[in-house]
């Protein structure tokens, strides 16, 4: 490889490393805000304490995901720049603006109520802090639309003009940018991913802890909501895939076979491969388990439908097969065992043993990090398969990067690197550690928060009769 | 028709002060920690700006954010030619961001967090600042793109502008606690105040003069008849301000010291818009080179002309809702 090859390929890496960092907090931080809401809302609607309780267990660790989400989400608005200013310079007039809306309607929001959620409840009363929670948890949903039109773009580019500069210029319309072909099935797939994420999350947390204790009414609880969501959602999140899938078949069909492993077209019909192992060399798929048909059957919703491989495709144009193929089954297979613990988890409600199944809890806490699993896998499904292009189809990757020496990369690689597994580990850690305590029926607030009184039982007593 | 292009420039520059008014403080906080007694005076320091850190840093995102929206080219130039410092000032609010949370959840290495908090801090800082020197003493560009090595940053400018920031937010900093805290901590960060207004007026000289020797544009903006009856008004102005600063802390009074700091500052980014106006990379593309075609300038015009005022309102009333006196149990 040449020099400027090796400056490339760092700058994927580096890129690929910091934004699956990075994905790893907002996936968590949505659901979560959302949760925290409805935590919030439902303890001023009930007066519960429980719900307080729970507020307060979860909120301390949102305020950490959010710190890290925060401080690995700035590396990424400048690592456009740092590293990938060609395509910067091209893409900015049309990706610039939304972004900057990004900045505008949801980061400064999330922000700016930020501190008024952890700190500010004995400051403002119950309903302007509920507001501020909502303004937080608002603000996570409209930065993931803004960054979710944004990628999207990126897939399946539309409502541009080409620039005598090489720039991408906007065309009369912005609707069709932002609304691009995939953005609405994006949208909806991610953000109900990060629910998906946040439930398995609270769900393995509240059933580690009904494992110790199935009396702990904070832990029923939060369990009890999990499987909920589980229940509900992730048969939802199959059927929102499915769209997507159908969806990336009709705009980016080289990402789908490289998702299926078709290296050849099959003119009557292809078949589904559960498993087996790519191999790009000989372009075939290796001890492939496959079920005839099927795969035009979910495609076009046809068993005899013809589908093209990647035969039909120049091997300069093709994604790495093998990693794309990985991805997207395990994203599946992850998928698939959510709806299977929703499904067991509605049978042990059907016979009032929700809080007594420990092979259901044990389940669960199995499947604490699944969502964030799954979320990783699916993101690496839909860029790899992008690949080798930036904006799909009309900028190449390799012609996309900054003018960079390559040692200038590998420093920066490296230093991210191990700041990124110091730094991250040791929070991860927090994470735990605070997970591992039980909720309690006298949940503490955030350190540093002046704490007089802790309580909440009897049920009436509030939160901002604690404080100062 | 309005020239959007210079309206955009107005807003970034606005998005800049913006940052230096409300990031500087706490930055300053960071680089100044180590000086402060373990324990309450420490708590008391960091709960002053627990609220509100993220937002503060949430203008540095705006800043480079529309920096890529409204001037692409000069994004697409300027953050590969400042690449290691870039690197740098990302590593370092690293630490200071997760330092807010981590020291409270983990006592047992709390000094340690204590000191990723400063560190990160300075280097964040003193990133900062060489990256601005780097783009006065001006960078190597050709065709749409950035020409020069991954060192060429550093020199003893971009050092001395380096170092300069360090003080400036570390003075900020100091005005801020005085501000904010009682007893013993505000009487150090009253010391602090003044022995650092001094070393930045020090900084602001050597680094104004050395200005005047990088392009003969600089040189030509501030000494250059009748050019200079404008320009005089800076360093006069900066005198007075220094005299009203030094007034209002030996009035001892609260607020004001930070406000003439601020000033100072405001000052100091004057000076730098008269010597780089109108130009986005200094002396080498001006904003109507690098930017956005008006299409984009339009519709994020609409955005920006809609949510600027929505965020100050919301960002004044959480400063509101933490205004007065911090203890180390937080705001009282």
């Amino acid at each position: 490889m040449i020099e400027q090859d090796w400056a490339i390929l760092l700058a994927r890496i580096q890129f690929a490393f910091t934004v699956s960092f990075h994905f790893l907090f907002p996936a968590f931080t949505i659901g979560l805000a959302s949760f925290l809401a409805v935590l919030e809302g439902l303890w001023l609607k009930t007066g519960k304490g429980v719900y307080a309780n729970l507020y307060r267990y979860w909120l301390k660790i949102f305020a950490v995901v959010f710190a890290m989400g925060v401080v690995s989400g700035i590396v990424m608005s400048y690592q456009f720049g740092t590293n990938w200013s060609v395509f910067s310079d091209k893409a900015g007039p049309v990706i610039g603006p939304l972004m900057a809306y990004e900045v505008l309607t949801a980061f400064f929001l999330e922000a700016g109520f930020l501190g008024v959620m952890l700190f500010g409840i004995n400051k403002v009363g119950r309903k302007l802090h509920f507001v501020a929670t909502l303004a937080v948890a608002l603000g996570t949903f409209i930065s993931a639309f803004w960054i979710l039109s944004v990628n999207s773009w990126m897939q399946t580019p539309a409502g541009f003009e080409m620039g005598a500069n090489g720039q991408f210029l906007p065309g009369d319309s912005w609707l069709p940018i932002i609304f691009n072909p995939s953005f609405p099935y994006r949208l909806v797939h991610t953000v109900l991913a990060a629910y998906l994420t946040t439930a398995f999350a609270v769900g393995g947390v509240g059933a580690w802890h009904l494992l110790k204790n199935r009396q702990n009414p904070g832990a029923r609880k939060m369990f009890s909501m999990a499987m909920w969501m589980a229940a509900i959602v992730a048969p939802i999140q199959v059927v929102a895939g499915d769209f997507h899938g159908l969806n990336t078949l009709e705009h980016q069909p080289v990402k789908v076979m490289a998702m299926e492993g078709h290296y050849q077209s099959h003119p009557d019909g292809a078949p589904l491969i559960l498993f087996g192992i790519p191999n790009s060399k000989e372009k075939r798929v290796d001890y492939a388990i496959e079920i005839p048909k099927a795969s035009s059957l979910i495609l076009k919703h046809d068993p005899n439908a013809p589908l093209k491989g990647l035969d039909t495709v120049p091997d300069a144009d093709e994604p790495p097969v093998g990693i794309v193929f990985w991805a997207f089954r395990i994203m599946v297979g992850l998928g698939m065992a959510m709806v299977g613990i929703g499904l067991w988890s509605l049978f042990a409600r059907v016979r009032r043993r929700l809080y007594d199944m420990t092979w259901l809890h044990r389940a669960a806490v199995a499947m604490g990090p699944s969502g964030f699993i799954a979320v990783l896998a699916g993101w690496v499904t839909t860029e790899v398969g992008r690949q080798p292009f930036t904006i799909h189809g009309l900028l190449r990757t390799a012609d996309s990067a900054s003018p960079l020496d390559a040692p200038a990369v590998a420093a920066s690689l490296l230093a991210f690197v191990v700041v990124y597994f110091a730094v991250f580990g040791m929070g991860i850690w927090y994470l735990l550690r605070l997970m591992k305590k039980p909720p309690e029926a006298h949940e503490a607030a955030l350190d540093g928060m002046p704490i007089r009184s802790a309580g909440i039982t009897p049920a009436a007593a509030v939160i901002e009769g604690e404080g100062a | 028709m309005t020239d959007l292009t210079i309206i955009w420039a107005g807003i970034i520059g606005f998005a800049i002060i913006a940052y230096v008014v409300m990031d500087g403080f706490d930055l300053g906080i960071g680089i100044l920690f180590p000086f402060f007694k373990v324990g309450k005076d420490r708590d008391a320091a960091m709960n002053s700006i627990a609220p509100v850190w993220d937002g503060n840093e949430t203008w540095l995102v705006m800043g480079v954010g529309g920096l890529l929206a409204a001037f692409p080219l000069a994004y697409a130039i300027i953050l590969p030619a400042l690449y290691a410092p870039m690197i740098a000032m990302l590593l370092g609010l690293v630490f200071r961001g997760v330092a807010f949370e981590f020291r409270w959840r983990d006592p047992a290495h709390r000094e340690f967090w204590d000191r990723a908090f400063t560190l990160g801090s300075i280097v964040a800082t003193f990133a900062q600042g060489i990256a601005l020197g780097a783009l006065l003493q001006g960078i190597t560009v050709e065709g749409r793109a950035y020409a020069g090595g991954w060192w060429e940053w550093l020199s003893p400018f971009s050092l001395l502008t380096g170092a300069g920031l360090v003080v400036g937010y570390a003075l900020l900093g100091a005005c801020w606690l005085n501000w904010k805290t009682e007893d013993a901590l505000q009487r150090q960060a009253v010391t602090y105040a003044g022995r650092l207004g001094i070393l930045l007026l020090a900084m602001i000289g050597a680094i104004s003069l050395a200005t005047l020797t990088l392009e003969p544009q600089y040189h030509q903006r501030w000494l250059s008849f009748p050019g200079v009856l404008a320009t005089a008004q800076v360093p006069l102005a900066t005198v007075i301000v220094t005299f009203l600063f030094y007034r209002s802390l030996r009035l001892k009074r609260d607020a004001q010291p930070f406000l003439w700091a601020l000033a100072l500052f405001g000052l100091c980014l004057v000076g730098l818009g008269l010597s780089i106006w109108p130009d986005v990379v200094p002396a080498r593309v001006t904003i109507w080179e690098a930017a956005a075609p008006h299409r984009s300038q339009v519709f994020m015009l609409v955005g920006a002309a809609i949510m600027v005022p929505i965020i100050l309102a919301y960002t004044a009333w959480s400063y509101w809702v933490f205004r007065g006196k911090v203890g180390p149990d937080g705001y009282h």
